[in-house]
């Protein structure tokens, strides 16, 4: 308990004197997820909502499949973007391995399924809703899943929240294709693993404070939004 | 231009789950008198509209426009769904859309989207978000939308289903309106009264049969069935 009460205290003190390497690492992070969650989103909507409306071959699998990739382990993500990106692998000549990039890519392919699959389960109630109007007015196919990603964009806020959360929240892929390198590649979550590990609890705590006010400020913008747009369109 | 008109439907059936909801049905539409779907719930009605209009198709048998261009008939006709689906966008953006998706010129569109609106008597409203209408309301816009590229032949699905007197009222005139203006009406209802109203020829289906086709003069004093007496007797008990 006092220990506990110890490292609040220089939590606080940490966050309310604005230091230097806190908000380093807190805007590396921010930085880091919401450019993965932007790439994901502007892949994972179109694939989904096709998933969604079309018809072909092996759909109930791709389905499935996409569900399953919901609960990918981040670790084995980064192990695999490590494999790609290192120097002997197939993308080794980029040089991309523990820097910034590499984990935006790390945390774009742990994010793009659980965007993709919540898109596809919301197009596809919504499908079931318009697809006689929309077929009567004689649309179809790419048309028609655009104009339902577009009259159901508030409750696609969910999707890419859940995303989101899923990107701010792990350690595993950023750890192994960052490297947790200070002042380069280091991010609240692994900072707190690291920092915890070598008893510099204060720190450790104020990031995590600050991770938890972070992803509630956000949920309550999308609660905001969602609601402002409910009342508005109806 | 070929008139898409008559339609002709020849031994026309749909089963779902094993059951057929519509049963060997042939008939013709021609253009001019507004045709009335009557039935009981459950006849199958709407199933046949559905079937007319190509949202659904038949099981067997073969639904047949005078135009063979099937694109082209397509285009000549609208529907109003039992319960029409508003985008989340406003009323004339709503109106809009339909005639983007019918390939209008964006030249045309706004003059034709306010000329429907207009029709219907929700131009005041058009900046409105659609779905904040109210039911009588979003009715009416779904007949703009369904209207506004003055198709050859209108379906209508039981468009004053939950509506209060004065809202009905309203919708009834806006169909007027356009039968006036040469659009074949296709409606299905289950009120006699607006049967009586709109109607200029009855279509009476039964488990899924179409047991009369008959002009409304001579539907409601004579019915030639027992089901149609039954029909007529049961929603009017006093006549």
């Amino acid at each position: 308990m006092n220990a506990l009460g110890e490292a609040a205290r220089g939590a606080l003190g940490l966050i309310v004197s604005g230091d230097a390497t806190l908000w380093r690492i807190v805007l590396l992070s921010l930085e880091v997820s919401l450019s993965a969650v932007v790439l994901a989103t502007l892949a994972g909507l179109p694939v989904g909502a096709a998933i969604a409306v079309g018809r072909f071959p092996g759909r109930r699998t791709l389905v499935v499949l996409l569900n399953a990739l919901m609960g990918l382990p981040p670790v084995v993500v980064g192990l695999v973007v490590y494999l790609l990106l290192s120097r002997a692998g197939p993308l080794g000549e980029l040089g991309l391995l523990f820097t910034p990039p590499a984990m935006v890519i790390a945390q774009t392919v742990l994010v793009l399924p659980i965007i993709a699959a919540l898109c596809r389960q919301a197009v596809e109630d919504a499908w079931i809703e318009y697809e006689e109007q929309l077929r009567s007015l004689g649309v179809t196919g790419l048309r028609a899943a655009l104009t339902l990603v577009w009259d159901i964009r508030f409750s696609l806020l969910t999707a890419v929240l859940a995303g989101l959360g899923r990107a701010s929240a792990e350690v595993g892929a950023v750890m192994i294709v960052g490297g947790n390198i200070d002042g380069v590649t280091r991010v609240m979550t692994t900072t707190i693993a690291l920092e915890t590990s070598k008893g510099d609890l204060p720190l450790a705590l104020s990031l995590g404070l600050v991770l938890i006010l972070l992803v509630i400020a956000l949920n309550a913008g999308a609660v905001l939004v969602r609601d402002a747009a409910q009342r508005r369109y109806g | 231009m070929n008139a898409i008109l008559p339609l002709a439907l020849c031994d026309v059936s749909f089963a779902a789950g094993g059951r057929a909801i519509i049963d060997r049905v042939s008939l013709q539409l021609e253009a001019g008198p507004s045709t009335i779907i009557l039935g009981a719930n459950g006849a199958g009605k709407s199933v046949l509209m559905r079937l007319m209009h190509g949202l659904i198709a038949p099981s067997a048998g073969e639904i047949r426009w005078n135009d063979a261009d099937s694109a082209r008939a397509r285009r000549r006709q609208a529907m109003v769904l039992q319960r029409p689906v508003m985008l989340r966008r406003n009323v004339l953006d709503n109106v809009i859309y339909a005639l983007q998706a019918a390939g209008v010129a964006r030249a045309e569109q706004v003059q034709l989207a306010t000329e429907a609106l207009a029709s219907v008597g929700l131009l005041h409203l058009s900046r409105r978000a659609a779905r904040t209408l109210s039911g009588g309301e979003q009715q009416r816009l779904a007949l703009a939308r369904a209207w506004a590229l003055h198709p050859e032949v209108l379906f209508l699905d039981e468009p004053t289903a939950n509506l209060d007197p004065g809202a009905t009222r309203e919708i009834e005139n806006v169909i007027k309106a356009f039968d006036a203006s040469g659009t074949k009406i296709v409606m299905s209802t289950h009120n006699l009264g607006q049967a009586r109203r709109l109607g200029d020829e009855v279509l009476f289906i039964h488990q899924g049969r179409v047991v009369e086709h008959t002009p409304v003069e001579r539907f409601f004093p004579t019915p030639a069935s027992p089901e149609a007496t039954a029909f007529i007797k049961g929603e009017l008990p006093w006549v």
